[in-house]
């Protein structure tokens, strides 16, 4: 087997990685907003709970959680697993995973403008969303970007922890080839393969970080 | 007409009586000038007239709407010095934009800001950036505009030019109501003076009554800026 068959049958892999990516930041990004907003509520038990949820979302292996999440309702609750639900399993595992990561970021963010700025647009009259949308989160977003810029390329390197629910990603597929083919081509490969995808998130967010600072 | 009534207004911060019984009222086209050593409550009651705190006790009315120039600005850094100025009578007072961005110019042209409108925040000078943030107060057609130090924060030889830009305004007649530090400034340029010492009014009248007074605190206080 030469390395274009190796990449060839990589490839499927590396569209499942590419997924799991894609789709937990589509649903962290917003998700972790909204646990923000819980974890600085002023309600008592919203916090609590949020801050909770964060604690064990950092606190345990990502690789355990992902496991809970596809072998929770059977042994939990005794429903049937079906094949399908291994990528669903994965997607909502990352996402809740992700989006307790995101929530901290942006609650540092946030917390990190001034009180001026919201009396600023109290006084004003804008309405607490107007000033939240308008004035604060375009100056978090920006504050946070290298953060977020952190964990992404984490994210990239975590895909490949969906092996344990038997999710075909690329690292899988990599390593039953390496034990067919008893050569270290395929991971080789998937080494490249991960540096390349994050070498483009980089560019990416260095992009957006220049963007950005049109202002300070 | 008195734009801005209050009445026994009381504040604590935890077991620090800031405000402890003040009245007073503001009328229509008043300079009304608050002096007073640090931590005499100056602030606190601008903040309180202004709705960003809330007094423990005591009344306020407003026949009007009003603007708040602050001592550092907080212009947004986002937005461009035109945009920090049309985006609320844009986005709260929901006006026509041709109108406002008129009126925005017409007031950068008064702040000596033309040419300016597309600088951000940061590029400007503090004495600019304060300029702007009066602009931005008053592009929502205030009937009454409060100023907390808006001097504090600059070098010495900027402050002028916020000074005489507060005094334009005097002569139009604009209704305001400035905590300062600048003794002669709030001396030249206002109707009416309250001393705040401690939490209280100390002294008030008219420039000549409040600084000619025998006040013991009142003299002791201007002997330190003398």
């Amino acid at each position: 087997m030469n390395v274009a068959m190796i990449v060839k049958q990589l490839a499927g892999g590396m569209v499942v990685s590419i997924e799991i990516f894609a789709a937990t930041l589509i649903f962290s990004l917003p998700l972790g907003l909204i646990v923000a907003f819980g974890r600085m509520s002023r309600i008592k038990p919203v916090q609590w709970v949020t801050k909770l949820y964060i604690s064990v979302m950092r606190g345990t292996p990502l690789m355990l959680q992902l496991m809970v999440v596809y072998y929770g309702p059977y042994y939990l609750f005794g429903l049937r697993i079906s094949a399908t639900y291994r990528l669903t399993a994965v997607l909502i595992g990352f996402a809740i995973n992700y989006a307790a990561y995101f929530a901290e970021i942006y609650r540092g963010g946030i917390e990190s403008i001034s009180a001026g700025q919201y009396e600023a647009a109290r006084v004003l009259g804008y309405t607490r969303p107007q000033t939240f949308f308008r004035i604060i989160l375009p100056q978090v977003m920006k504050r946070i970007l290298p953060s977020v810029t952190n964990e992404v390329i984490t994210l990239v390197k975590d895909t490949s922890l969906a092996f344990v629910v038997a999710v075909p990603e690329m690292f899988t597929t990599a390593k039953q080839i390496a034990a067919a083919q008893t050569s270290m081509t395929a991971f080789v490969a998937a080494g490249i393969f991960y540096y390349v995808f994050n070498l483009i998130v980089a560019v990416v967010m260095e992009a957006i970080e220049n963007k950005m600072s049109y202002y300070r | 007409m008195s734009l801005l009534e209050m009445k026994n207004i009381k504040k604590s911060f935890g077991d620090t009586e800031v405000l402890k019984d003040i009245s007073l009222t503001v009328d229509t086209g008043e300079v009304l000038g608050i002096i007073g050593p640090s931590g005499s409550g100056k602030s606190t009651l601008l903040r309180c007239a202004t709705n960003l705190e809330t007094p423990d006790s005591g009344e306020i009315r407003y026949a009007g709407t009003f603007g708040l120039v602050f001592q550092n600005f907080n212009l947004f850094p986002h937005y461009t010095v035109l945009k920090n100025i049309i985006d609320a009578p844009l986005k709260v007072q929901k006006r026509k934009k041709e109108e406002v961005v008129t009126e925005a110019r017409k007031l950068l042209g008064k702040m000596g800001l033309e040419g300016r409108e597309d600088a951000y925040p940061y590029q400007l000078s503090g004495g600019q950036q304060q300029r702007v943030s009066i602009a931005r107060a008053l592009a929502m057609n205030p009937d009454i505009l409060f100023f907390d130090e808006p001097t504090s924060a600059l070098d010495p030889e900027l402050t002028g030019e916020i000074l005489k830009v507060i005094k334009d305004l005097a002569a139009e007649h604009m209704t305001m109501v400035i905590v300062t530090h600048e003794m002669n400034f709030a001396k030249n340029v206002s109707d009416h003076i309250i001393f705040m010492d401690d939490g209280y009014i100390a002294e008030q009248g008219t420039p000549e009554e409040v600084f000619g007074s025998s006040n013991e605190r009142m003299q002791e206080f201007l002997g330190k800026f003398g």
